[in-house]
């Protein structure tokens, strides 16, 4: 017989032809029609703004691994996720250096220096976001009206036309109907971050990871659906105005789309078992009504989802799946029986 | 009937390569068969033949010592050493070495039965004992033990023919040319275990199988053939209970315990060939098969045939190949040195080709995508387990009931990030079963 060279490796010989990269592909992918959806309303800068978050957001990363003589992670294409998504959840008037000090806090900060990808415990686009709001809440607030921006906006948005989003204190915040329809709201004809006002374009994004296996349903179900009983339930619309609809604003409205598909979704910053994922989704939603209702925000979806993001590892420890093999009433006899033994020590002392 | 277990994946089948192929004798019959000693779980056989004895087909030539079930010689002809040979387990296992004669004489011994419906049930499971029968579908639990141990316990009896491995059609031929073996032995079970009904359990991907068998049932009442969804790993023993009846067989227990005894097809084939045709178990259907052999077959094969002789009766290499594999792709043994043998066990002969090895990551990361939480079927976290794991943190990996784990590499399979997780976990069990024994 000819020469040749066997390897030996551990069982399993056969892998899923998905790998992150693939998976990361994906996510950038359902990206578009929001880009596109961006673009369209708030003109050719929202283009640009992306692109230049995409490139600074991987050069932070590779001059990190660099510095600290670490793998170079490059081609994960996690850290343009990251690019992408914090333009989407910034104004379109945002100047360009802003956006670069962002990048370079969510992925140096927020992310390396918590051990990079897989690691890290907070969303980093959200993490950068939140600091952008704390050191920049001027700028970060204001909202260009659609269809006003132009080419030269390219250079400088600083002579764009501002105005309230539908969320605002001067609208639903304080229970007034925006001038924008439901479709408006829908179709993203509304002011706002650069991806999050589409909530057709986020869906289509959403759908296409969901057939493509990239995300599960749990997580935006559960945060999109507590959001809209809650705010049916308890709306907070004029008298004059249908329940419903009402709802129907509120959940097209404030990015929670993009928040629910895109972020709520991130691998890193969910939890990792099923009934955990519905329980961060329902955290979520409870934290986005609290916050618009009684908070200072008007939106509350960047909050609602950092603060779930903390608790992710505490989901994951208390929602374990059930032992295969043990059934409920096992798993009941035997909390019994450590409670009583719990209850014997206490008396015993 | 809930048919569901949770999680599971589906790999690329790639039977087609070999479904359609009948099962065909051995063109060329081995020169020299390497009849290892253990191929059972427990004990390995005492051999009770010498250099220079004279064997023929059928004759005992490993006797029990403990757990287990007796060995046969597969060919006539002269034994040229009893000695340790290279194992597909990956260490050497005492093996008697028999040079053949070409003339195949069978044993007196192995004569059809008369009057096999008179047999009471302890009879049965003695000449299931007798012929050597065990698992053959990987483990190897002697089948014997398995039948006396589920007498009185077990009210379900379950056939095994899901085959979720990729590649191998050894079953599926089985089932459809030699149905009537399987019923003719699911009835012996039946009979050995004083039971009146009995499952069959087929994945949905060998729907002609499934039609086969429940035309040769016809009208009786005895047999219900399952059509199962194709899903990886249906076949796994707690996993088709949990499918086939909704039970959960506890942590650490067997499945005799929520009543049920499961039977591999091919088990089930030779039970008969025992009971009704006095043939013990010398011989079985393995499939020969994936990218780097010229002409994947299903033969049947005397035990202890090389796997390098299984190869030529496949037409040999086409081309180099990257990895050989004793088993399917999720759960089979790579292996390095082509001169072991099939064992009564060892259903496929797996030769990929470079384009078909799995992919592998220099760096492999966890993004805690949670897919492996989602596609384990005994409902564990491998990604914490893996996080401990290689913390070297064994109590941690414990608690995260690492020990439930059977290694059906599903999680590997689906992790995109390519990380080692069977490796690990095994490194990991094996950790801490050895800080068990220490204490």
């Amino acid at each position: 017989m000819e020469e040749y060279k066997l390897s030996v490796a551990s069982s399993p010989h056969a892998s899923s032809p998905v790998g992150t990269k693939n998976l990361m592909r994906d996510v950038l992918i359902a990206l578009i029609p929001a880009l596109a959806m961006g673009i369209y309303v708030f003109g050719p800068r929202a283009l640009t703004m992306t692109l230049v978050s995409v490139v600074f957001c991987e050069i932070f990363e590779w001059l990190y691994c660099k510095i600290m003589h670490k793998p170079i992670p490059c081609g994960d294409l996690s850290a343009a996720i990251t690019g992408v998504l914090l333009v989407f959840v910034c104004p379109v008037t945002l100047p360009y250096w802003t956006i670069i000090i962002g990048d370079a806090f969510a992925i140096i900060v927020v992310k390396q220096l918590f051990g990079g990808l897989g690691t890290n415990f907070l969303n980093p686009a959200l993490g950068g976001r939140a600091f952008l709001m704390l050191c920049y809440p001027v700028p970060m607030t204001t909202w260009v009206l659609p269809g006003k921006a132009n080419w030269a906006s390219i250079v400088s948005a600083a002579d764009a036309v501002t105005g309230s989003t539908p969320l605002s204190n001067d609208l639903m915040k304080n229970s007034i109907l925006p001038d924008a329809s439901l479709a408006d709201m829908f179709i993203g004809n509304i002011g706002g971050c650069v991806g999050e006002v589409s909530a057709i374009a986020l869906l289509i994004g959403g759908i296409y990871m969901l057939a493509k296996g990239v995300i599960r349903i749990r997580i935006p179900a559960a945060y999109i659906i507590t959001v809209a009983v809650l705010t049916l339930v308890f709306s907070r619309a004029p008298e004059d105005v249908n329940r419903v609809t009402w709802m129907l604003y509120e959940i097209f409205g404030g990015g929670l789309f993009l928040g629910a598909f895109f972020m709520a979704t991130d691998y890193v910053t969910s939890p990792n078992t099923p009934k955990g994922e519905v329980i961060f989704g329902i955290g979520a939603g409870l934290l986005v009504v609290f916050i618009r209702y009684f908070g200072g925000y008007p939106e509350g979806v960047c909050y609602s989802i950092l603060i779930m993001n903390i608790c992710v590892w505490l989901i994951d420890k208390a929602t374990l799946p059930h032992r295969f093999g043990v059934s409920a009433e096992m798993r009941k006899a035997e909390k019994e029986k450590a409670k009583a033994a719990k209850k014997a020590a206490k008396e015993g002392a | 009937m809930k048919q569901l277990f949770y999680g599971g994946v589906h790999p690329a089948e790639h039977k087609e390569a070999t479904e359609q192929k009948p099962i065909q004798p051995l063109a060329k019959a081995p020169a020299q068969v390497v009849i290892p000693m253990s191929m059972h779980i427990g004990a390995p056989c005492k051999p009770t033949v010498q250099k220079g004895d004279t064997v023929l087909v059928g004759q005992m030539i490993g006797a029990t010592a403990g757990l287990g079930a007796p060995i046969h010689a597969s060919v006539s002809g002269t034994v040229v050493a009893v000695e340790p040979r290279p194992g597909t387990g990956g260490v050497p296992t005492l093996s008697v070495v028999i040079e053949n004669d070409f003339q195949n004489t069978l044993s007196p011994d192995c004569k059809p039965r008369e009057n096999v419906d008179a047999l009471s049930s302890q009879e049965i499971i003695d000449i299931i004992r007798d012929a050597g029968c065990t698992g053959m579908g990987g483990a190897g639990f002697p089948t014997h033990v398995k039948i006396s141990s589920a007498v009185g316990k077990a009210d379900t009896i379950i056939v095994n023919g899901a085959e979720c491995e990729p590649y191998i059609t050894a079953d599926h031929r089985l089932m459809l040319e030699h149905g009537e073996k399987i019923i003719g032995g699911v009835r012996f079970i039946m009979k050995a275990l004083q039971l009146d009904h009995a499952f069959i359990g087929i994945e949905d991907n060998k729907m002609n199988a499934v039609n086969h068998l429940k035309e040769l049932v016809g009208d009786a009442k005895d047999i219900t053939v399952q059509a199962l969804r194709t899903r990886y790993p249906q076949g796994a023993e707690k996993q088709l209970i949990q499918a086939i009846t909704g039970r959960e067989v506890p942590p650490g227990k067997l499945p005799a315990d929520v009543g049920c005894c499961v039977f591999n097809a091919a088990t089930t084939a030779a039970i008969y060939d025992a009971v009704a045709l006095g043939q013990p178990v010398y011989q079985r259907v393995i499939t020969i098969t994936g990218s780097a052999v010229k002409n994947p077959v299903n033969l049947l094969a005397p035990v202890g045939t090389p796997f390098s002789h299984l190869i030529e009766e496949a037409g040999g290499f086409n081309g180099t190949p990257a990895r050989v594999i004793s088993g399917g792709p999720m759960m089979g043994f790579a292996q390095y040195d082509m001169s072991v043998t099939m064992g009564k066990a060892s259903n496929c002969v797996l030769c990929l080709s470079k384009e078909d090895m799995p992919a592998v990551s220099a760096n492999p990361t966890c993004i805690r995508c949670a897919r492996c939480v989602n596609v384990c079927p005994m409902h564990l976290t491998p990604l914490f387990m893996n996080m401990f794991a290689k913390a070297r943190r064994w109590s941690e990996v414990e608690e995260y009931r690492i020990m439930d784990c059977m290694e059906c590499g599903s999680c590997q399979y689906i992790c995109p990030a390519r990380i080692p997780l069977v490796q690990q976990f095994r490194t990991a069990k094996f950790a801490i079963r050895q800080q068990a024994a220490k204490k």
